[in-house]
């Protein structure tokens, strides 16, 4: 086990090493730089000023010397300043971040809490009342934009509370931020919990069709036993898997959705700042995203084993 | 559509008159005036920016030596008055203007203000400063061709010296564009933590979250401001953000954010919201790439210019509340404009059939026509209020043989593409700072000015400009600015396609705003705002 996660540990070195090398390059691609930008609302561009502008930002430096300045800053804990507000980039994602972790995990908190028990009813219950409304239920999950689904949440908010919850300055207390953070929440996590409930069922399913569960059966083992012990112990795997990659895939949910309930969190920030080829910005971001991503996985792969006791790394 | 034009009107007055109404109320002190922003502002810097993304909030932090009246509608060289300067003055040649200014006024940051720092912002502004001093970007260069320098006299009195007369250098400094700037504070300073003299103080801009300001306790102005702080929240999506003002989450909207149909929404939901029309002196207009072939043929330019059917753009844009002009604002809202009678004599406007007719002629004897039609690519910003008229515009082409394909360029990289010239024919929208030729000629028609962005120069106009821009005589300067209006349309320089018309909306209990009728620039000082509440 200690040698198996030594490996991944050192693929995960080297995959952030290939990720840095393809985000600092795709950023370059992009037509356009700060400079470009930032004469944009000025309304003209001043080749003269621009070549200035960009000494005074670094960009007429050869590429590998700006990749090498980046990646020297990081390793020693400097992640440079954003183009934009001339502010520490530290300064910029570190109160953003925990916003955006707290909407995430929240949305994933919400989707497992509806998936999986919702999964579980619809395999049980298959061809009842109760499985057809749990597939409507999954179905609208997929079909609907989260940004629609968001939009459609304030609007009934404004039309029916006289009230729109949106963050508008940072809340006081847990409970105020809560509050705030549970909407953006549903609407995230419908999408996610509708995945968790069809794999669920499918997954389900498969399982209690198998030979042991029918042995339980005619042992006499009560359908609670069976289901929740027998079969859903056994159905989890592949549903942990996509647990696992919603979370890394969250982050383009969020986009939206923290445009749509104005939520000043880490997602919007990035377009954004992409938008203003805001280089150190992106670049840490990305970085720190594809840690997660790296993380969760390896994570969700040592699940496996506790999960399932046949799984054994070496 | 004549009776949408009467209710516009109707709007307009009522905003005109929104004002003395709401000063006949006692005035309230206190309170935080909350408004909504459409986007975090590019900076802190007036001077660096041309977008009203930074204009509006930061337009309280500072004085000008001028302004226009923050209770007149319709900014002119009528409604000019004091600010930083007390008084001012022509010489006989009228070439140099001098103010005298206040004393005992000071910076936030405690420092007094002096003649030296109006000589420092305008030295700034003609890039006459040491390296560290100089703007990063200077997008009003233009506005000062004619400044030949400034020069102070002791601390109270400064003087303006100009090449030839210009009556309206005034109108210049009365800009929302033209604070004075503290000599001692550098510009990195003044884009991130600006330090003024205003009715504000600047607090804090968190990138997408908000900016905020606090009343100036020793503002200069005794009894001003009326409000203890304004908030102005970001919200980037404005399906949220006019939701949010429905609910009575803000005070304000941003400014002229809400387009007419959207305006109808909010009427509908909120009855008692203010929500006066009112002409934003943007344009929407045509850029043609004059350098690549085949619209360096001006016949080409001529016959696109007369394709365009202006009344099916307001109708469709703006359920017909746009308006229809030249180059410059048309009246009511703006003041110098061409009129209806003259702009139905304009090449390009009137009988939309015939014009057609004439341009399918041109393009024939350009070696086009129904057999050999020219493909072309219409750039645009990737923004509704671009993308939308484009596709209109796309339409009218086909009438004289131009199959055009839409492409649209990201909206950060949209002036570097012009500027660039990467593109054949362009949809793109301009405003203007201050509803004078002097700004409007020579910002965007002048020859090699920074945001000409088509090229166009013609010498006899340039001539004009200049011209136009010295005489004395105002209602004969009008005249003269007609007949370059309509010279600019003919020369296909930047065909206006139609003249915005938005609303900003605000709570009944807000009082003491006036929306301005011929800029978006200019009216956002908010210190005779109050809340009746």
């Amino acid at each position: 086990m200690t040698s198996y996660i030594i490996r991944r540990l050192l693929l995960m070195a080297l995959t952030l090493v290939g990720m840095s090398i393809i985000i600092f390059i795709m950023l370059r691609l992009v037509p356009g730089n700060i400079a470009d930008i930032l004469f944009d609302s000025a309304g003209f561009i001043d080749p003269q000023e621009k070549a200035l502008l960009e000494e005074e930002l670094g960009l007429h430096l050869p590429l590998w010397k700006q990749y090498w300045d980046w990646i020297y800053g990081l390793v020693q804990g400097d992640l440079g300043f954003s183009y934009v507000s001339e502010l520490p980039t530290v300064d910029e994602l570190g109160p953003r971040i925990p916003i955006t972790a707290k909407l995430a995990g929240l949305s994933l908190f919400f989707a497992v809490l509806i998936g999986l028990p919702l999964g579980v009813i619809s395999a049980v219950k298959q061809n009842t009342w109760a499985d057809y409304v749990v597939r409507i239920i999954s179905l609208s999950g997929l079909s609907l934009p989260s940004f629609w689904l968001g939009l459609l949440i304030l609007t009934a908010f404004v039309a029916w509370a006289g009230y729109i919850p949106i963050y508008t300055s940072a809340p006081e207390t847990w409970y105020d931020e809560l509050a705030l953070l549970i909407t953006p929440a549903i609407a995230v996590g419908f999408r996610a919990s509708a995945i968790i409930m069809r794999l669920t069922r499918s997954s389900m399913l498969e399982v209690m069709r198998q030979d042991y569960v029918r042995t339980a059966r005619s042992k006499g083992a009560s359908e609670n036993v069976i289901n929740y012990k027998h079969a859903l112990r056994n159905a989890i795997l592949p549903v942990t898997t996509i647990i696992g990659i919603e979370a890394a895939f969250l982050i383009g949910g969020l986009i939206v959705t923290e445009t749509v309930f104005n939520i000043p969190g880490v997602a919007r920030f990035l377009v954004e700042a992409i938008q203003w080829r805001d280089y150190p910005i992106v670049q840490n971001l990305v970085m720190l995203i594809a840690l997660i991503v790296v993380v969760v996985n390896l994570m969700v792969d040592l699940l496996y084993a506790v999960l399932d006791p046949r799984i054994r790394y070496s | 559509m004549t009776m949408l034009k009467a209710k516009t009107r109707l709007a307009m007055a009522a905003a005109m008159l929104a004002i003395p109404l709401g000063g006949a109320l006692a005035m309230k002190d206190g309170g935080t005036l909350k408004i909504y922003h459409r986007g975090t502002p590019p900076s802190g810097s007036i001077h660096e920016e041309a977008t009203n993304s930074t204009v509006s909030p930061y337009m309280g932090v500072f004085n000008n030596l001028v302004m226009f009246d923050q209770q007149v509608a319709q900014n002119s060289l009528e409604s000019i008055v004091p600010d930083l300067a007390t008084d001012w003055s022509w010489d006989e040649s009228k070439t140099k203007l001098t103010f005298n200014l206040r004393s005992g006024v000071n910076w936030h940051d405690g420092k007094p203000f002096t003649a030296a720092d109006v000589v420092c912002t305008w030295k700034q502004l003609l890039g006459d400063v040491p390296r560290k001093m100089k703007l990063r970007k200077n997008p009003r260069k233009s506005w000062y061709w004619n400044l030949k320098g400034v020069e102070a006299s002791g601390d109270n009195q400064v003087s303006f010296a100009l090449g030839q007369p210009q009556p309206a250098f005034l109108a210049l400094l009365a800009s929302g564009y033209s604070p004075v700037y503290p000599c001692h504070v550098d510009p990195k300073t003044m884009r991130t933590n600006p330090v003024g003299t205003g009715p504000f103080k600047f607090v804090e801009l968190k990138q997408n979250e908000h900016v905020k300001f606090v009343k100036n306790e020793n503002y200069w102005k005794p009894g001003k401001p009326h409000l203890d702080a304004i908030d102005w929240t970001i919200i980037r999506s404005r399906s949220t953000r006019v939701l949010a003002f429905i609910a009575g989450e803000f005070d304000m909207t941003y400014n002229t954010d809400v387009t007419v149909p959207l305006r109808k929404d909010v009427l509908q939901q909120k009855p008692d919201a203010i929500c006066p029309l009112v002409p934003t002196n943007v344009s929407t207009n045509l850029i043609v790439n004059r350098d690549a072939p085949p619209f360096n043929d001006e016949r080409i330019r001529r016959a696109m210019g007369l394709s365009l059917d202006r009344q099916a753009f307001v109708d469709i844009i703006s359920e017909g509340n746009n308006f229809i002009g030249g180059a410059m604002l048309p009246p009511p809202g703006g003041v110098w404009g061409l009129p209806p009678e003259e702009l139905a004599t304009t090449q390009g406007y009137g009988d939309v059939a015939a014009n057609r007719e004439k341009a399918r002629e041109l393009m024939k004897q350009a070696g086009f026509g129904p057999d050999n039609r020219v493909k072309v690519t219409v750039s645009t910003r990737n923004i509704a209020i671009y993308r939308d008229p484009a596709v209109i515009l796309i339409d009218h082409l086909k009438e004289i043989y131009i199959d055009a394909e839409l492409k649209v360029i990201e909206t950060s990289n949209w002036h570097a593409t012009v500027a660039k010239k990467d593109y054949q024919v362009g949809l793109n929208l301009t405003g203007v700072g201050v509803d004078d030729p002097d700004v409007n000629f020579f910002e965007n028609y002048a020859c090699g000015s920074q945001r000409n962005y088509t090229g166009y120069c013609n010498k006899e106009l340039q001539t004009l400009f200049e011209k136009q821009s010295s005489m004395a005589d105002q209602e004969a300067r009008k005249k003269l600015v007609w007949q370059i209006d309509q010279k600019l349309q003919e020369d296909v320089a930047r065909p206006i396609i139609y003249h915005g018309n938005n609303a900003t909306c605000w709570q009944p209990y807000v009082k003491g705003y006036v929306s301005m009728t011929n800029s978006v620039y200019n009216g956002w000082r908010l210190e005779d705002v109050w809340l009746d509440k």
